[in-house]
């Protein structure tokens, strides 16, 4: 093992290797952590981090823009209110993680940006704004699904599957409500 | 016997090898790609319109990091070879492989898929945008 390898690395490969369970771990653990991730590594993985937020900040501005059209019944804008602060959280989770790592998080566009870049002027009616959110839902969990292969840090490993499957629950709600049949190949997201 | 076991079990290995490992020596469907296109790659990318990605339409046959209006990284602000459907699927095989400090780290494993995106591309990129 290199000396400049990642933590993250070296954790995956002492787990495969079964090497976790020996007495020395706590001590290797130790080093491991005090080891800084690579600088190319950081800003790769920071860089997923910020296209994830970019995502999250679009969401939340969709599903805000779109509850104040007042296209939406009191009992849909109800969750959909719900759906737009699961983004809320994961927006200030992913902030947060950034912050930590010592970067500035990517800031929220304006409402006239997200309405010209969704095309929100184009939603007449409430099937409209469903049919416009299982999209982008059933987009994000899989933006989601294919950053996965590009992080190395398996606690934003595990974050991303946490976000993806947020947005899958999300889109499998929005499409049974405007009638999307059930895809019936497996692998439904990826 | 044993022989004949391993020498089954090498055979069936060679089918679960896929025959092609490039989009480029697989043909893609433009239906098939429009459907992959909105469900993968519509959380981030428009073909008119940039969003948390550049914008699409005519990104065939067009340099990279030329989507007007569109906040690029340095790395693809760089002068860099046109979009061709090969540069294309090795992009979408492992962006940051091909263009080192790009923003885009979404990877399409999958050949066919990516065939399949690059015919839809080629053929929007084509046509007038809105």
């Amino acid at each position: 093992m290199s000396n400049d390898s990642d933590p993250a690395d070296r954790r995956t490969i002492l787990r495969s290797g079964g090497l976790l369970a020996a007495a020395g771990v706590a001590v290797l653990g130790a080093q491991a952590e005090a080891k800084p991730m690579s600088a190319h590594r950081r800003r790769s993985d920071i860089e997923t981090l910020q296209v994830a937020l970019s995502l999250e900040h679009e969401g939340i501005a969709a599903y805000d823009l779109a509850g104040g059209s007042g296209l939406l019944k009191p009992e849909v804008l109800k969750i959909g209110l719900l759906f737009r602060d699961h983004h809320k959280g994961h927006r200030d989770a992913l902030e947060k993680i950034i912050r930590k790592a010592g970067a500035t998080p990517v800031a929220r566009k304006t409402d006239a940006e997200y309405v010209k870049a969704l095309d929100l002027g184009a939603l007449k009616s409430q099937e409209d704004v469903l049919k416009l959110a299982t999209k982008l839902e059933k987009g994000a969990a899989n933006a989601y699904v294919s950053q996965l292969a590009s992080l190395k840090d398996p606690e934003l490993l595990h974050l991303f599957a946490q976000l993806s499957s947020d947005e899958a629950v999300h889109w499998a709600i929005l499409a049974n409500a405007i009638g999307q049949p059930i895809p019936a190949p497996a692998f439904i997201f990826g | 016997m044993r022989n004949r076991l391993i020498l089954v079990a090498l055979s069936a290995g060679t089918l679960v090898v896929p025959a092609a490992s490039h989009a480029a020596d697989l043909k893609g469907d433009p239906a098939r790609g429009q459907a992959r296109y909105e469900s993968s790659c519509g959380g981030c990318h428009s073909l008119d319109q940039n969003r948390i990605g550049p914008a699409h339409r005519g990104v065939v046959g067009r340099a990279p990091g030329r989507a007007p209006g569109y906040a690029y990284s340095a790395a693809l602000r760089k002068p860099l070879p046109v979009w061709t459907p090969a540069r294309l699927d090795a992009w979408l095989r492992d962006p940051p492989a091909l263009i080192p400090g790009t923003k885009m780290t979404a990877r399409f494993p999958d050949p066919q898929q990516r065939a399949d995106i690059i015919a839809y591309l080629k053929v929007e990129s084509s046509r007038p945008g809105r």
